[in-house]
C-alpha cells in the first residue's frame, strides 16, 4: 500500500520534470529538469520491483550500517573531486592560460569556484557529516536508525542535490550568495531532505538505551537544528517562473548582506565546526581508547560555543553600510569566541593524556591530534581578523583564503580522514587497515601541503594588503591593482603545489581504504561472532 | 512601539537577561559536585555497544 503511494509520488515527479525540461527557460534548469526526471524515474523502477514482496521485518538487534558504508565512499569520492576542483582553479588563478577559451563561460575561474567550495564544504564535508552522525547515534544511543529507509532517502537525496546544484553552476544558475549558491528547486529539495535527516537523527535519540545523550550527539543535533534554520532564511527567494531557474531574493539591500553573512558564518560555525566537533568527541576517544578529558568540559564548550558563535556574523562586514553598533557587536562576540574553542581543543587534546605514545606509533590518532591542532590555530586566527583594525588590513585579500583553507583542509579534513581511517575497518568487518605507512605518507603530504597553502596565503594577503594602502608623498596610491597580481605570482604557485600535495595524500587515502576493504585480514572468527555487519 | 524598536529593546532587555541566567545554569549544573556520577557514566558511553545495540526491553540504568 505505502509502495503505490510512493509510485505515484514519484510518477507524478517525473511527468512534471518531463514538461519541465520542455519548457525549460534556460540551460541550467533544462540538465537539472532531466536530472529529476531520471532520478524519480530510476527511483520508480527500483520501488517498482520491490511492490508485492514479502517484507522483511527490520532486525532491531543490529545496527543499520549499509547507508554508512555507501557515505564513507560518497565522503572520499567527493572530497577528491572537490580537492581537483581546488587545485585547477588554483593553478587557473596562476597561469589565466587555463580558463580555456572551448570552455569559456563553462570552466572558467568564475564558474568553478563555487563548485570547489560546494563540492568541499557540503558534499565532502556534509557527506562526512551525515555517514558520522549516522554511526555515531547509533553507538551512543545502542539503537538502530530510527525510519527504516528514511536513511537511504536522506544519503541518495543529498547525492541528488550536489549534482543539481554542481551542473547548475557549470551552467550558469546562481543564487550569487556566497556558500548558498544553489537556485530555488535546489534549496527546496535540501530542505526536505533535511528535514527527513533530522527526523531520522531525532527518531534514533528518543529511542535510545542510554540514560544520557552523548556530547557528540548534542553537537551533531545542533548543527543539524542550526543548519535547517540557517538554510530556510537566507534561501527565501521568490522564482521568477517556474520554468526557469532564476529567482529573486525577499530581502534586499544591508538587510540581505546581514542575512547573507549570519548565514555564512555560520555556515562555518554549525557545519564546519559543531558537526566535526562531534564526531571529534567520538572518534578521538575510540581511536585512543580512553573517555573524554572532561565531560563537565564538554558541557561548558558545547553551551557556550551554542550561544556565541551565532552572533558572529557581522565581522564579514566592517566598513559597510551595516551600522557600526552590528559590526562591532559581530567583533566583540567573534573574540569571545575564541574561549570556548580553545576550550574544545584543550579537551580533544588531553583525551590523550597518558597515552601520548601513541603519537607515536598511531598515524590515525596524529592526524586527529593535528586536525585539532589546525582547530585551534584557525579559530586564533578567526578572532584576530574579526579586529575592525586587522580586518582593514586582511579583508578582501589571500589571507582570508589562507585562513579558511587552514581551517578546512587542517580541522575538518584531517578529521574526517582520521575518522574514514576508524570507520573503514570496522563497517567492513577488518582488522585493521592495509597499510599504516601510507596512512603516514598520507599525513606528511596533507600536513606539508597545508603549511605550503597556509603559508603563501599568509605571504600574498599581507603583501597585498600593504600595497593597495600605499600612498606616496603627494598621498597617491602607489599600486594598480594589476601591480598586486603579478607580485603574487610566485605565491599563487606555492599554493597550487600545496594543493597538489593534499590531493596526492587524499588519493593515496582511497587507495588504502579501498585496499583495506578488499584484501585486509577480516576479523577472527570467534570475534567475528559478536561483530559482524549482515550486508543490508 | 513598531517592530524593530519592540524587538530590539526586547533583545536589549529580557531576552539578554533570559539566555544569561539560562547559560550561567548550564554552567553551574555541569559544576555541581553531584553530577560527577552521570558525567564519568556518559563519557563511557562509547564504550559500551560498539558492535550491536542494547536488548530492546531494557533501559540501562
Amino acid at each position: 500500500m505505502h509502495n503505490y503511494l510512493k509510485l505515484i509520488v514519484l510518477g507524478v515527479i517525473a511527468i512534471f520534470a518531463a514538461v519541465a525540461a520542455n519548457f525549460a527557460r534556460d540551460v541550467a534548469y533544462l540538465v537539472n529538469a532531466l536530472t529529476i526526471m531520471l532520478a524519480a524515474a530510476i527511483t520508480f523502477v527500483i520501488v517498482l520491483r520491490n511492490t508485492d514482496e514479502p517484507i522483511r521485518p527490520i532486525d532491531e538487534t543490529r545496527y543499520m550500517d549499509g547507508v554508512i558504508r555507501y557515505g564513507v565512499i560518497a565522503t572520499a569520492f567527493w572530497g577528491v573531486v572537490g580537492f581537483l576542483a581546488g587545485t585547477f582553479i588554483a593553478a587557473q588563478l596562476a597561469f589565466p592560460a587555463l580558463n580555456f577559451d572551448w570552455s569559456e563561460g563553462y570552466m572558467n575561474f568564475g564558474r568553478l569556484r563555487p563548485l570547489h567550495t560546494s563540492a568541499v564544504i557540503f558534499a565532502f564535508g556534509g557527506n562526512a557529516l551525515i555517514a558520522t552522525s549516522f554511526y555515531v547515534v547509533q553507538r551512543t544511543s545502542a539503537a538502530r536508525l530510527w525510519g527504516g529507509n528514511l536513511a537511504w532517502f536522506v544519503f541518495w537525496g543529498y547525492q541528488l542535490v550536489i549534482v543539481l546544484a554542481a551542473t547548475g553552476y557549470v551552467l550558469g544558475a546562481t543564487h550569487g550568495k556566497e556558500y548558498a549558491e544553489p537556485e530555488w528547486y535546489v534549496d527546496w529539495l535540501l530542505t526536505v531532505v533535511w528535514l527527513a535527516y533530522l527526523a531520522v537523527f531525532v527518531g534514533t535519540i528518543v529511542k535510545r538505551k542510554e540514560p544520557h545523550i552523548y556530547v557528540a550527539n548534542w553537537f551533531y543535533l545542533s548543527f543539524i537544528i542550526t543548519v535547517a534554520m540557517l538554510h530556510v532564511f537566507n534561501n527565501l527567494a521568490i522564482p521568477v517562473s517556474i520554468w526557469g531557474s532564476k529567482s529573486v531574493q525577499v530581502f534586499s539591500g544591508v538587510q540581505d548582506a546581514m542575512v547573507q553573512w549570519w548565514y555564512g558564518h555560520n555556515a562555518v560555525g554549525f557545519f564546519l565546526t559543531a558537526g566535526f566537533l562531534g564526531m571529534m568527541y567520538y572518534f578521538i576517544p575510540k581511536q585512543a581508547e580512553r573517555p573524554v578529558f572532561s565531560y563537565k568540559l564538554s558541557i561548558i564548550h558545547f553551551w557556550a560555543l551554542i550561544f556565541i558563535y551565532i552572533w558572529a556574523g557581522p565581522h564579514h562586514l566592517h566598513y559597510t553600510a551595516l551600522p557600526d553598533w552590528a559590526s562591532t557587536l559581530g567583533m566583540v562576540f567573534s573574540i569571545i569566541l575564541w574561549m570556548p574553542s580553545w576550550g574544545g581543543m584543550i579537551n580533544g587534546l588531553m583525551t590523550l593524556s597518558g597515552a601520548w605514545d601513541k603519537l607515536r606509533t598511531d598515524p590515525v590518532i596524529r592526524m586527529m591530534v593535528i586536525s585539532v591542532g589546525f582547530y585551534g590555530m584557525s579559530t586564533f586566527e578567526g578572532p584576530m581578523m574579526s579586529i575592525r583594525a586587522v580586518n582593514s588590513l586582511s579583508h578582501y585579500t589571500d589571507w582570508t583564503i589562507g585562513h579558511v583553507h587552514s581551517g578546512a583542509l587542517g580541522w575538518n579534513g584531517m578529521i574526517t580522514f582520521g575518522a574514514l581511517y576508524y570507520l573503514v575497518p570496522k563497517l567492513w568487518n577488518r582488522d585493521r587497515l592495509y597499510s599504516l605507512g601510507l596512512v603516514s605518507w598520507h599525513f606528511w603530504l596533507a600536513t606539508i601541503g597545508i603549511v605550503f597553502y597556509a603559508a603563501a596565503m599568509w605571504v600574498t594577503g599581507i603583501m597585498e594588503g600593504l600595497m593597495w594602502r600605499e600612498v606616496d608623498a603627494n598621498g597617491f596610491l602607489v599600486n594598480s591593482f594589476a601591480d598586486t597580481v603579478a607580485a603574487k605570482f610566485p605565491m599563487y604557485v606555492v599554493r597550487a603545489i600545496g594543493g597538489l600535495m593534499y590531493v596526492a595524500g587524499a588519493l593515496i587515502m582511497c587507495y588504502n581504504l579501498w585496499m583495506t576493504a578488499r584484501r585486509s585480514p577480516a576479523v577472527e572468527a570467534s570475534a567475528a561472532v559478536a561483530h559482524a555487519t549482515p550486508a543490508e | 512601539m513598531e517592530t524593530y524598536s519592540f524587538l530590539r529593546q526586547l533583545a536589549d532587555s529580557w531576552g539578554l537577561l533570559a539566555m544569561c541566567v539560562f547559560f550561567a545554569g548550564v554552567v553551574i549544573w555541569a559544576l555541581l559536585p553531584g553530577s560527577r556520577k552521570g558525567q564519568e557514566d556518559a563519557a563511557n558511553i562509547p564504550f559500551r555497544h560498539d558492535d550491536r545495540p542494547a536488548p530492546a526491553d531494557r533501559r540501562e540504568p
